[in-house]
């Protein structure tokens, strides 16, 4: 009975937060636009019977027919698998650095990938517009030292984009490549190098399948967020930038109409359950395998 | 029939595989390996032991290439290893931890090091089949390192360094993880397979037992120097100092001054009142000399009378027995203070021992049963 109560937390939570709502937002995509409060119809005070003969899968219909919806589900995903590489580009060395600096200064390491955190997120990704602007710090200095000679049009492009995801995301890339990587035992590289391996042979035949899970983890831990990420495309990414989170605010807020909104949130979700369902069997082997 | 006995030390042609000239390793300002010299012959199993931190561990890494020498040299088959990375070394170890890839099965780690090599791929599998059966452990090919016992991870780690048939095979407390009857089991298998693949072995062990089991030579180490090299036998029997005498098995240090008598023989006077003890060396001792002479409790006899016709014979009351089952350790307090330890086979029940607590007795050994050592 107990067992059933502590298990009982939990479930509710889902159910509250999670599955409810989630209803809520898939009825909202089976219903028609409404000029009325909330602004859908049909809604239950319409009695039962025609409530349900009133919802719809017309607004799906209508995302099918509009190419703008799946050329923005495919740029995110372009976008969200590109961000990804490149993050794991920049973590995994940070990550390798880590684990093998001296053990004295590592919880400082790890405290100063975490740090970023204690700002608030909007005011960061606001800074960066500061550094990437026309006049902003990045093109100064570039100036200044004579690299270029006109300033580089970096916001509003793809490329801001870019580079906010991967500053943003970056810390999620590195903690799970770095609790790989620091279990790694130091003596494996050493029979690897006597049975006559190269540094760099060692690394690609020992080190990287061995913080594969890591990489793994922390790829789904960037992947999933930048898929949906809507606050970066619309602040450094300008108009030039196609994400699925941005056109489902401009649904939501400019158009206002909340049927065809929840309709690409409902997609948006569908979507995203292939890399959560692999990121979950991922971590489910993991443990398994450390048991 | 003749054996031929194994012995390349005691032949001065022989060139030995490997010879350490002067080796010095410093780790900042600890010196771990203090101008060292040691020849290793080709087909030994020599057995470096010693206890934690006498640099036993440093040596092997500095053969297998993980640590530079600070000075001095280490030559391989004639040629200065300085230069040579580890990937390059015709050495193989086995790691302390077996160190397996736990993302690869039993087969893929035996042919790790030959993958390396541009092996032709029937020529790998028949070496690696090769290895298993020799570590007898066909069965296991498929299976991934965590789902084997300890001791086949061991066998694993044993077919993985020897795959390369290298030169020389560094091994690092390699039983260390066994548990005792086990470890006993892989000694003579070590043994064996040392004897088959002709590899010269040198062990890294701090066993006294397992190293005198083993190996054909032993090297006592002590702060980074070589006390003694020798046999087991020798080291054992023939002790050249009271570190090496001590560190291998249970001995009786007996201080005094020698006064040479002729013939090899001394005169220790050791305690006030007491007749001086006789005893051989072929090493000379000068008059007055201090020195120390060890003997083995098991070459000292206990009796109630004094037994005719020994050369040293003392009294003294029986302080404690430590009863081992197949023997018994007679701790034998002399009237000086000085405790002297008996050792007999306990060929009677328990219940007919001759001797309990607090007995007088008199124990006693001949003039050659010890070592006289100056040191």
């Amino acid at each position: 009975m107990q067992r059933f109560a502590l298990i009982a937390i939990p479930y509710a939570w889902l159910l509250a937060l999670f599955l409810i709502p989630f209803v809520i937002v898939f009825k909202i995509s089976l219903s028609d636009i409404a000029l009325a409060i909330p602004p859908y119809t049909p809604t239950l005070s319409d009695g039962v019977g025609p409530f349900f003969s009133a919802l719809d899968f017309e607004n799906f219909a209508f995302l099918a027919s509009d190419d703008l919806y799946w050329k923005a589900y495919v740029s995110s995903l372009r976008i969200a698998a590109i961000s990804t590489i490149l993050t794991l580009l920049v973590g995994y060395p940070i990550a390798y650095a880590m684990a093998r600096a001296p053990e004295e200064w590592r919880p400082t390491l790890m405290m100063l990938v975490i740090l970023p955190f204690w700002t608030s997120f909007l005011i960061r990704v606001y800074a960066w517009m500061g550094i990437l602007s026309q006049e902003g710090f990045l093109n100064q200095f570039l100036l200044w030292t004579g690299l270029i000679d006109a300033p580089l049009t970096i916001l509003n492009t793809t490329t801001a984009v870019y580079i906010g995801i991967v500053y943003t995301y970056v810390p999620f890339m590195i903690l799970p490549i770095f609790a790989a990587l620091d279990r790694l035992d130091g003596s494996l590289i050493e029979a690897a190098e006597d049975l006559g391996c190269s540094r760099l042979q060692a690394f690609w035949l020992v080190t990287i399948p061995l913080s594969k899970n890591g990489i793994i983890a922390g790829s789904f831990l960037v992947f999933i967020p930048a898929l949906g990420e809507f606050v970066i495309p619309s602040l450094l990414g300008g108009s030039g930038t196609l994400m699925i989170g941005k056109v489902l605010w401009e649904e939501f807020f400019n158009n206002r109409d909340w049927p065809v909104a929840s309709a690409v949130a409902v997609i948006l979700l569908l979507i995203l359950i292939i890399p959560i369902v692999l990121f979950q069997r991922n971590q489910q082997r993991q443990a398994e395998e450390e048991a | 029939m003749a054996e031929t006995v194994f012995a390349p030390w005691d032949d001065p042609n022989e060139k030995p595989l490997i010879r350490f000239q002067n080796v010095t390793k410093r780790f900042g300002e600890f010196v771990a390996i203090d101008d060292l010299t040691l020849d290793i012959f080709e087909k030994e199993f020599f057995a470096l032991l010693g206890p934690s931190g006498c640099g036993k561990t440093t040596m092997m890494r500095m053969l297998a290439g993980f640590e530079t020498v600070s000075e001095g040299s280490i030559e391989l088959a004639g040629q200065d290893i300085a230069a040579v990375p580890p990937n390059k070394r015709a050495v193989n170890m086995m790691f302390q931890s077996y160190a397996l890839f736990p993302h690869l099965s039993v087969y893929e780690n035996i042919a790790f090091g030959l993958r390396r090599g541009n092996m032709p791929k029937h020529d790998l599998d028949a070496r690696v089949t090769e290895m298993l059966k020799l570590t007898r452990l066909e069965k296991f090919a498929r299976r991934k390192p965590h789902q084997i016992s300890g001791g086949q991870r061991q066998r694993v780690a044993l077919a993985r360094s020897l795959a390369k048939a290298p030169k020389l095979l560094l091994l690092d407390e390699p039983l260390g993880a066994l548990d005792a009857k086990l470890r006993q089991a892989t000694q003579f298998e070590l043994m064996d397979i040392q004897e088959k693949t002709g590899t010269t072995f040198v062990i890294v062990t701090h066993d006294q037992e397992e190293a005198m089991t083993v190996a054909s030579r032993v090297a006592v180490m002590d702060e980074g120097r070589v006390m003694q090299v020798a046999t087991p036998e020798r080291i054992y029997e023939a002790p050249e100092s009271v570190y090496v005498a001590d560190f291998i098995g249970d001995v009786n240090i007996v201080a005094g001054q020698s006064t040479p008598m002729g013939e090899g023989r001394y005169h220790i006077s050791w305690a006030e009142g007491q007749q001086p003890l006789v005893a051989a060396s072929d090493r000379p001792f000068s008059d007055g000399q201090s020195c120390h002479l060890a003997v083995r409790p098991e070459k000292i006899a206990i009796s109630a009378e004094r037994p005719a016709d020994v050369d040293n014979a003392v009294q003294g009351t029986v302080l404690d027995i430590a009863y081992l089952g197949n023997l018994s350790t007679y701790y034998v307090e002399l009237p000086g203070g000085q405790i002297i330890k008996s050792q007999t086979a306990n060929t009677r029940r328990i219940s007919r021992r001759s001797f309990t607590w607090e007995d007088t007795v008199w124990v006693s050994w001949t003039a050659t049963a010890g070592v006289l050592l100056a040191q």
